[in-house]
């Protein structure tokens, strides 16, 4: 505690010689000027701030946006905000509401052929402002610089005017997040090329677009655009949605399909030109038939990776140790780093989910356990996640495959059905890729090790599921549970089928 | 077995008790059976069970069916289904009296001919009413001019429900139980009469009966309310539009199709006698009424109608309501097209001959009594969903019981259905979900210094843009303090309440508390990661 530090300081009288005091400057608690710095305004440094200022702390948070190579930037908050989950989920929901006009038919619903115009810029500028507004009533002190540590207490930056400012701090703690990666070996993908940090902030219609890679960004980018009219292509080289559940990702891409979007498999970009018209021409490769192919586009955009933003923050001056393949940096399980009083949360650690609650949750307990005498660690296991392609897909827990790799196929139960939700009935909606998987070991109890939903509504289905699950739910407690009639959650609780059976699991009637 | 002579008596007692819920003596046994004490031996002997099990053979012939099941819903079809499966012959009767307007329907009972099913696809229209103008707001540019058309929802509606009526028959020839689109009404013990529309009738005989006969909407008991009103049973197929509404009563019945009524763009009127979902969290309740009201559900309070008459005719006509305040003399009049009356609903028990073989109701409220296994006072028969005294209807838990019953029956198993935590959802233009105790439930049960109530206002993003309705999406968990902080009652107001409290009701089945839910991470962004982290009430 500072306040500690000096007063013990003052009240015996003694100050070390001047030498020590020089050379350990700021090294020494007591000696810095806040009890927490706090390194990126994204959803894990704000949450991370904010408590240790409930505490009555003294806390600084560092902010600042790079610019994307198309010029595009933003405001406080950080990915999840600006970039990311609020806009995306947005995007979707605009989608959604495209189909929405489309059942809506169905329904008794009379209205003339829609068509499409963006606004959800404005929406994601006022919760900038409230992100601000919110430190501010906490007491933060916010500064919009791009810091880089010189020494394990200080970071040092220029602010927009220039000028040089200098905040040493007790605890500090990075959480800069990540940034889109851009391919390194395609000519011309730098300069023509966006990401998601532009897509969102486009002040026009992207038009017919091209989005590379497999990632959840890419296919939940390609997803809306293609509900809300536009002609959207595709391009992955390997596997959809890499590290989920594999049978899941294969539905989720069978579905984007029949809903519109184009699919270039097992090919990948060589170059991207920019033709008299403005559009841009894309050459790639085909793997499998080896030949090379081209066509034209409005927009192209990567979605191949993110990458950790720790290039400039001079990690070796303070010590902080990193992953050399991955750029992240190294925690252990207090979201310690090599240097005991740095920490780091959030999407630049290694090995960890890249999702905002759990970097909130993580900055949260982190500022517990630095300012209120709190031990609880943050638990990464069984967190919950949805994608929001068109058609969600929802899961928690272990994919089939990892539950095969970690206790064998003869040792796991997986119960599934085909459903189709009541609403589709009506609106004439195809439902072949509503699916439900539930895996479970196979002995004693039954425990549930992982559960995957795709369907409407899968992120608000898969939540109190989660919750169940980190309960140590077994599949008998499951079917002991009622189901909500009529909805489609109901149909976790009717799993019954299972996949070593080999009975067809197509859900009939109530 | 004389238990006082015994030294051990008192445990071989226990035993009994535990074997056969019975303390008392005589407990009769008959070659393993278990018949029960001195009054259900003389009630084996009179229904003839008795004497079939002291091997009296040659009076009584072998049964036509193993199980006869009275009533084809959701209860009573998966019970047969689950009979059949496990070998046995199997008869279900099913037959719809027509409302006094006319309205019947096929196979599969209320829930999927004139209750959930069409509630909840109506619903959908309303909901989708709300997405046309939301959709604005997210940049789609269409005509202002916007219609609803009733008939083309009836009409798709109804065809979806054919299908299924189909279904139901079609798993039911598969499955190999007999259907008989009949009457049945017990005539003497282990025997029913069957009349079909024809009025032919029929007789049959089995070993063991389920009752599944279900409830149908109740009437006011004024002058002029089955000339002039509808009811749930009818306003599905009603064949135009409804008009100006007034629904009377405040059920989730009369508030779900108030709900979807206005969401199509109708003026609807809910006239109240008292409270909003009695047996619901209260609090709860009044925020889906006043979610409502800001809607355009106009509520008339305290008031009861006393009659109905015709102005006109037609399709629809018009009708007078006058009503009458329940605090004093006022009298109060107006004019609709339409009434719909969901003031509750009656178990249809008293006429089908239940007294004939002794199976006790309550008189109360025509329900029927039975122990843990579903099982009446008479041995041989049991009753399933909505006609059971003090459970809960619901289709899943009538298809649970039934399934389960069949499975007690044939299949060797001693699991019982379990009532406790049940969820449910009230599928207003708000969703309402709870599980577990109501608020002022769990107060009068473990004392309100036991309990801590955590809850928090949301506002979905997906209703930022449009920025309609902040401040009325509300989540509230009650947990027992006494034991580990357990939740023991969760309710959700929100859009999909339905998805979202089912996973949350299976995590209190599996004993969340309020640590655990802490604990959990969010998926971001959704309505249901709302629910941690809130503030203390």
């Amino acid at each position: 505690c500072r306040c500690r530090t000096r007063a013990a300081a003052v009240g015996t009288g003694r100050r070390p010689p001047p030498s020590v005091r020089a050379l350990a400057a700021s090294a020494l608690p007591g000696k810095n000027e806040y009890d927490l710095l706090v390194i990126g305004g994204g959803s894990g440094g704000l949450a991370c701030a904010k408590e240790a200022a409930q505490f009555g702390r003294k806390v600084a948070v560092l902010d600042y946006v790079e610019p994307s190579p198309q010029g595009t930037a933003w405001g406080l908050g950080g990915t999840c905000v600006n970039v990311g989950c609020i806009p995306k989920k947005l995007m979707h929901q605009a989608a959604l509401l495209g189909s929405s006009l489309k059942d809506a038919q169905h329904y008794g619903w009379s209205i003339s052929q829609p068509v499409h115009h963006t606004c959800v810029q404005n929406y994601v500028k006022s919760l900038n402002w409230g992100h601000r507004v919110q430190l501010q009533e906490k007491k933060v002190k916010y500064f919009n610089i791009k810091g880089s540590f010189s020494d394990p207490h200080t970071v040092r930056g220029l602010t927009k005017a220039g000028k040089e400012t200098v905040i040493t701090a007790d605890n500090i703690v990075i959480a800069t997040g990540g940034r889109p990666k851009y391919p390194v070996h395609v000519a011309g993908a730098l300069e023509y090329g966006i990401t998601s940090d532009d897509l969102f902030w486009l002040k026009e219609s992207p038009g017919k677009t091209l989005i590379v890679g497999a990632s959840y960004v890419s296919l939940e980018c390609a997803g809306f655009l293609t509900g809300i009219g536009l002609d959207t292509t595709v391009m992955m080289r390997s596997i959809p949605l890499r590290g989920f559940d594999q049978q899941m990702a294969s539905l989720v891409t069978e579905h984007m399909e029949s809903y519109g979007t184009k699919f270039l498999k097992r090919c990948f970009p060589t170059k991207v030109e920019k033709l008299k018209s403005n559009r841009l021409q894309v050459t790639w490769k085909n793997a499998d038939l080896g030949t090379e192919e081209t066509d034209s586009f409005n927009t192209v955009m990567w979605a191949v990776g993110r990458a950790p933003d720790t290039k400039t923050l001079n990690l070796e001056a303070a010590g902080v140790k990193t992953n050399s393949e991955t750029g992240k940096i190294i925690v252990d399980a207090s979201e310690a780093t090599s240097v005991p009083h740095i920490y780091a949360i959030g999407d630049i650690t290694e090995g960890r989910p890249e999702l905002t609650p759990t970097a909130i949750a993580a900055g949260k307990l982190l500022a517990q356990r630095l300012f209120s005498q709190s031990s609880e660690l943050m638990d990464y296991d069984n967190v919950p996640t949805t994608v929001f392609t068109p058609l969600e897909y929802g899961c928690v827990g272990l994919s089939e495959e990892a539950a095969v790799q970690r206790h064998g196929s003869d040792n796991i139960e997986v119960y599934h059905a085909y459903y189709k939700p009541l609403e589709f009935t009506v609106a004439e909606r195809d439902a072949t890729q509503c699916y439900i998987k539930m895996v479970c070991l196979r002995e004693r109890e039954q425990r549930i090790l992982g559960l995957h939903f795709i369907g409407p509504n899968a992120g608000e289905v898969i939540q109190g599921f989660a919750l169940g699950i980190k309960c140590g739910a077994t599949y008998p407690q499951m079917m002991k549970t009622v189901g909500i009639h009529p909805t489609c959650a109901e149909e976790v609780t009717k799993l019954h089928i299972t996949k070593r059976s080999g009975l067809d699991a197509t859900v009939t009637g109530c | 077995v004389i238990l006082t002579m015994h030294n051990d008596g008192a445990s071989i007692q226990q035993v009994l008790a535990e074997m056969t819920n019975q303390r008392t003596v005589p407990n009769v046994f008959v070659n393993g059976t278990h018949i029960g004490g001195c009054d259900a031996t003389y009630q084996a002997y009179q229904d003839g069970s008795l004497q079939k099990l002291l091997g009296d053979n040659q009076i009584t012939e072998p049964y036509e069916y193993d199980l006869i099941i009275i009533g084809g819903g959701s209860g009573g079809l998966a019970c047969s289904k689950e009979a059949a499966a496990l070998g046995k012959k199997v008869m279900v009767l099913d037959y719809v009296v027509p409302t006094p307007l006319g309205t019947s329907w096929g196979l599969g009972g209320t829930c999927v001919n004139v209750g959930c099913i069409p509630k909840k696809l109506m619903h959908q229209a309303a909901l989708l009413g709300q997405a046309l103008q939301d959709s604005r707001k997210f940049g789609w540019q269409y005509e202002e001019q916007v219609k609803h058309n009733w008939e083309v929802m009836v009409e798709a509606v109804q065809n979806y429900i054919g299908s299924l009526n189909w279904g139901y028959r079609v798993s039911l020839r598969e499955k190999s139980v007999t259907y008989l689109n009949s009457y049945g009404e017990f005539v003497e013990p282990h025997k029913i009469k069957a009349t079909n529309r024809k009025g032919q009738v029929t007789y049959h005989t089995a070993e063991t009966f389920v009752l599944a006969t279900g409830e149908r909407p109740r009437y006011l008991g004024i002058p002029g309310d089955k000339e002039f009103c509808i009811t749930s049973d009818d306003l599905f197929s009603l064949p135009y539009c409804p008009g100006k509404t007034l629904v009377v009563g405040a059920s989730y019945v009369a508030l779900e199709c108030a709900g979807f009524l206005a969401g199509l763009g109708l003026d609807v009127t809910v006239m109240v006698r008292s409270i909003l979902l009695r047996g619901f969290d209260q609090e709860m309740a009044e925020k889906v009424g006043a979610y409502m009201e800001t809607h355009g559900v106009k509520f008339i309070r305290k008031f009861v109608p006393v009659q109905v008459e015709q102005l006109e005719q037609g399709m629809p006509g018009r009708l007078k309501v006058t009503a009458k305040s329940t605090e004093g003399p006022e009298i109060l009049e107006g004019e609709y097209n339409t009434v719909l009356i969901a003031i509750g609903r009656d178990a249809c028990t008293r006429n089908i001959g239940l007294q004939t073989i002794g199976v006790k109701i309550n008189e109360k409220n025509g329900k029927v009594p039975v122990n843990d296994e579903e099982q009446t006072n008479v041995p041989y028969v049991y009753a399933i969903g909505d006609i059971l005294d003090g459970k809960l209807e619901l289709t899943p838990v009538a298809i649970q019981a039934g399934r389960l019953l069949a499975q007690r029956l044939y299949g060797g198993s001693s699991k019982k259905c379990d009532y406790i935590n049940v969820p449910t959802t009230v599928f207003t233009p708000l969703e309402y979900g709870s599980c577990g105790y109501p608020e002022e439930k769990a107060i009068e049960e473990y004392g309100k210094q036991n309990l801590e109530v955590y809850h928090t206002l949301f506002w979905p993003l997906e209703w930022t843009v449009p920025g309609r309705d902040n401040n009325t999406c509300y989540a509230k968990i009650i947990c027992n303090k006494q034991d580990n902080n357990r939740v023991i009652g969760l309710h959700i107001l929100g859009p999909n309440a339905g998805e979202v409290t089912q996973g949350f009701a299976a995590a209190i089945k599996c004993g969340l508390t309020k640590e655990l839910l802490d604990e959990t991470i969010g998926i971001h962004p959704t309505c249901a990661e709302v629910r941690k982290g809130e503030g203390t009430a």
